[in-house]
Order: structure tokens, then sequence, then C-alpha cells
């Protein structure tokens, strides 16, 4: 596909703009993760894990480090793309780009890639952390990265989509707060699913976390409770579905224009 | 000329059934200074709104220099400039960004961006104000920091909903003068305004919004013309003695205060002949209204009482 200078000038800014608003409140938006994260470390991997002993073939330290990493990737992608587009409604500065003629695929791809850039910046830095702790291994790094970006991007096409229905702030943190963090907590990320029952083994399989997990622990360790062909499908399925939902929202003007 | 803008039968029915735009029909030719005038909730944002693609149109036609906003609305999008009336930046973000961004937008490159932000910030005296956070600008500043945004991408038709709005009187009159030069340089300038003293200053067309449908369009001059009567308060030397004016409907307010109604077929002069044959000297001499402002109320009151009748 074609894109004219106008819209990569375009697409610049909007990219432009959104990494330096995370960047410009780098105290609320990249110190956190790397203190709760050391923290579950010191709390899951330090004092119970040891009592936990083996998982997966692995010991528990390194086990979750693969899932504390994405899990980090998931909240902030989702979490910058809902505040900032919706803190862009709320000021009514979104208006600056519905005025000018910016197709409606740019500002999703702008707003997606500043969630995406914020989601790997965390990951990364919760990686190095990590290092801190406990020494990791990589077994393929392009399944990491792979997985790595499908995954931001799939929340952040998410939070744009909340972020576009939502009224208030409260409606930004109802989605995280009720779906995004019970599904990341039950989506493999401390444990194996196949310890489950197999009912609740059946029923994780509707998890999508569940797919980016394995796929992201299998870079790391080789391991998977899951293929990875059907994970790629997985989230390959939500980017289109998401984006989808997220282009005819924008073209309808839901919750933008009157 | 071509017409930078024109409309036809628009309408806007807003959702719950809110009509706020009846069948407007408007043209705006290149390089005019327009005047858009109207009560509150008479449809001149939601007109605004309409041509800027920020408002979703229920039915006409709007066409900027040419291109539909239906068909080639980037195109339109791209000969537009907007001042909304209301503050709508990132009041997080420092002014220099919010330009460079905004240019961004309509594929400005950043290093032109950058030297149209600077040009733009000293014109509108806010250039060392560039990396303050645009939150502790005052307000005039925050309406001089629109209209640099709304200029980065060189616009032909620059739209300004009440841009001087709480802005002081001094400033006022700077950015008339600055949106002066922006006409003469050939942008064409659409202003909505409460202060009809502004449209009567600026503007040389002029049309007049009310319930959604326009009263009057036609030249400033034309407008002005209407006028049968107009009220001067004379300040005199302070008196007893009650002025009398043969054929002027006149009144003392108080003992240095003098109200005289002149009518178009009338001269002034003759008032100034009479009060001197009765030794009252005119120190000096003002309109009493806004010649503007009563048009405004008498046409707006003449449609509201048609609509009545109307129904």
């Amino acid at each position: 596909m074609m894109v004219s200078f106008r819209n990569r000038v375009a697409l610049a800014s909007i990219l432009y703009k959104e990494i330096h608003r995370f960047m410009r409140i780098w105290v609320q938006t990249l110190v956190p993760p790397a203190i709760t994260i050391s923290l579950y470390f010191v709390i899951f991997g330090s004092l119970i894990g040891k009592r936990i002993g083996e998982m997966g073939g692995f010991d528990y330290m390194s086990f979750i480090v693969p899932g504390l990493i994405m899990m980090s990737v998931i909240t902030n992608s989702y979490s910058n793309v809902a505040s900032s587009f919706f803190s862009a409604k709320w000021q009514r500065n979104v208006e600056e780009m519905l005025v000018a003629p910016v197709p409606n695929w740019v500002i999703v791809a702008g707003y997606v890639g500043g969630g995406m850039c914020r989601g790997i910046l965390v990951g990364s830095i919760v990686t190095l952390v990590s290092l801190l702790f406990v020494d990791i291994q990589v077994h393929n790094i392009a399944v990491i990265i792979i997985t790595v970006m499908l995954t931001s991007a799939v929340f952040a096409l998410g939070g744009l989509i909340n972020a576009i229905f939502a009224g208030s702030f409260d409606d930004i943190s109802i989605i995280p707060t009720f779906i995004l963090t019970p599904l990341t907590y039950l989506g493999g990320v401390f444990y194996s699913i196949s310890l489950l029952p197999e009912f609740w083994q059946g029923v994780s399989q509707i998890n999508p976390i569940v797919y980016m997990v394995n796929a992201f622990r299998y870079g790391f360790l080789g391991i998977s409770d899951v293929s990875l062909t059907v994970a790629f499908t997985v989230i390959s399925l939500f980017i289109v579905t998401l984006f989808t939902i997220a282009m005819v929202l924008i073209s309808k003007g839901i919750g933008l224009r009157s | 000329m071509q017409a930078a803008l024109q409309i036809s039968g628009l309408k806007k029915t807003y959702k719950g059934g809110f009509q706020a735009v009846k069948g407007l029909d408007l043209e705006v030719k290149q390089g005019d200074f327009f005047a858009l005038l109207g009560p509150n909730g008479a449809g001149k944002s939601t007109t605004i709104g309409v041509i800027t693609s920020l408002v979703n149109k229920t039915a006409g036609t709007v066409k900027v220099f040419g291109h539909d906003i239906d068909n080639e609305l980037d195109t339109a999008k791209s000969f537009l400039g907007l001042v909304p009336q209301e503050f709508n930046f990132n009041q997080f973000e420092a002014p220099i960004k919010i330009l460079v961004n905004q240019a961004g937008y309509y594929g400005v490159p950043r290093l032109l961006a950058y030297q149209r932000a600077e040009k733009y910030l000293k014109q509108l005296d806010l250039w060392d104000k560039k990396d303050e956070p645009s939150r502790n600008l005052s307000g005039g500043m925050k309406r001089r920091l629109m209209i640099a945004r709304a200029l980065m991408h060189e616009p032909q038709v620059l739209i300004l909903d009440e841009p001087t709005a709480g802005v002081d009187i001094e400033l006022r009159r700077h950015m008339w003068d600055y949106l002066r030069e922006l006409n003469a340089e050939g942008i064409t300038i659409i202003l909505t305004t409460h202060y009809l003293e502004e449209a009567e200053m600026l503007c040389r067309n002029i049309a007049i919004i009310d319930q959604g449908l326009i009263v009057e369009n036609t030249s400033m001059k034309a407008l002005l013309a209407k006028l049968h009567l107009e009220t001067f308060v004379l300040d005199i030397a302070p008196t007893k003695q009650t002025p009398t004016l043969a054929e002027y409907p006149s009144r003392l307010i108080d003992d240095h205060t003098f109200e005289v109604d002149v009518d178009k077929s009338q001269s002034i002069n003759d008032v100034f002949l009479q009060l001197t044959e009765q030794g009252i000297s005119v120190q000096s001499m003002r309109n009493k209204s806004n010649r503007l402002e009563e048009l405004f109320v008498t046409l707006v009151a003449n449609n509201t009482a048609a609509k009545v009748k109307g129904n």
C-alpha cells in the first residue's frame, strides 16, 4: 500500500505526540511497572517461589518471568491508549485531528503505535529488572519479538475502543479492573494451565491472554501449553477484528462527532 | 470571483430531535471578511461544525472552493483553518508542540512546521511562552494560540467562532488588526461574534442567523443603511435650562447630558444651530448604542414574531 507523504507526516506527528506524552510523565508511566515487577519477584520468586519448586521443568521464578513481562506489556499498551485518547476527547484536542485531512486509519495507527511503544518500552524495562533476580534464557528471539508486538497491538486497539466509548474517566478503568486484570491473572502468568482440572483448562482456551503468555513463554523457555500456530492465529484474528471495530467507530464518529 | 464557501439546504437534527439548522443557504466570496451573527442557540456553531466536519449534517451540501465535503473532504479540509469557541488544545502541552503537531496533521514537514510556529508565535506575542505548559497561559494568550494553530497549514479560509470572547479591549484591538492583515494578504475570514461592534468594525458582508435560518444576508453597508434613526448623547455645559429642539425628539437626562434622536433625512447641523441659539455649549458627542446591535435585535425579534404568527 502506497502511503502518501502527507499521511506519513501525519502518522509520525501522532506517534511523536504519543511517545512524547508518556515520556514526559515517565514517573507515572515507566517507573511503577519496574517497582511492581520487583515486588512480584521478591514475593512470588524469592519468598514463595522457593517453596513451590519447579513448574514446566523450570524453577518457578524463571517460569513466571515471561508472564510478568507480558502482563506489564498488556497493561501498559492498553492504558496508554485508553487514557491518552480519552483525555484527547475530554480536552477536545482530538478535534485537532478531526478537522485536519488525517485518514481514520492514520489516527488508529498513530494511537495504537504509541500504545505499542509504551508497552514494548515497559516490557524492556521489566526484562532488565528481571535480570537482577534471575538469569533469563532465550529460546527463540523472533517468537519473543513477534509475540510482544502483536500482543501490544491487540491491547492498544482494545484501549482505543474503550476510550471511544468512554464518557468519563471511570469508564476507562472499568474494563481494566473487571475484565483485563482477571483475564491476565487467569491467563497462565503464574501457573501452567495443565495444572487445572480439565473443565477449567477448557474454559482457559477462550481466554486470549493464555495464547499470548504461552507464545511468549515459548520464546524464552521453549515450553507452551498451546501450539504456536494456534496462538498466532488467535492473536492475529483479534487484531483484525479490533482494528475493524475501531475503524468503523471512528468513521461513524461515535463519541467524537455529534 | 470564486466562492470560498457555498452552503445550500443545510439541515442538522441532533439525536433527540432538536433541529439546530433548518435549510440554511449561504455563500462567502473568496477574500471576504464575513460575519455570521446570531443569538445563542441560533445554529452558528452547528453550521461551523458541519463545515469543519466536527458535526455530521442531516441534509444539504457544503462546498469549500468548489470541493464538496461529501466527496472531497480531505481537499476541503486543507483549505480551512478553525479557531473554535472553546479552548480545545492539550492543556499540558507546550504551545510550540501544539503548533508543530497540528501542522503535521496537514502533512507539513517538521522543520518547516518549526519555522512557521516561530513566525506565528512571534507575530502573536507568544514566543516567550513557547515552552510553558499551555494551561499556564492567560485567556487572551490561549485565544491567540488557537489562531496561530489554525494558521499553521496556511489555510485559504479562516473560521473564527467568537475569537475575542473574554479578551480585554486592548488585546481585542490588536487581534482585529492582525485579522485585518491576514485578510489583506488574501485569506477569507468568516467570523462569529457576540460583539456586534466587532462585526461592524471588521466585516464587509454579514449574515444574521436565527433559529437555524438566515434572516438577513447582505453587505454591512447595506445593513447599516437600513437604520433610520440614530440616538446621539451630547455632553453639554451644565445648565438649568431644558434645551428645546424643533423636529428632533430629545430629552435632558441630567444637567449636563442631553439625548437627541436624529432621522436619516435630517441633518445634525440643525441640532447644533438650535442649541447655539439657546446659548447651550456642546462639549462632546457620542452614539448612544451600537447601531448594529439595534438592528440585530430588531431583525431577530421580527423573525421570532413571524414564527409565532406562522404557528
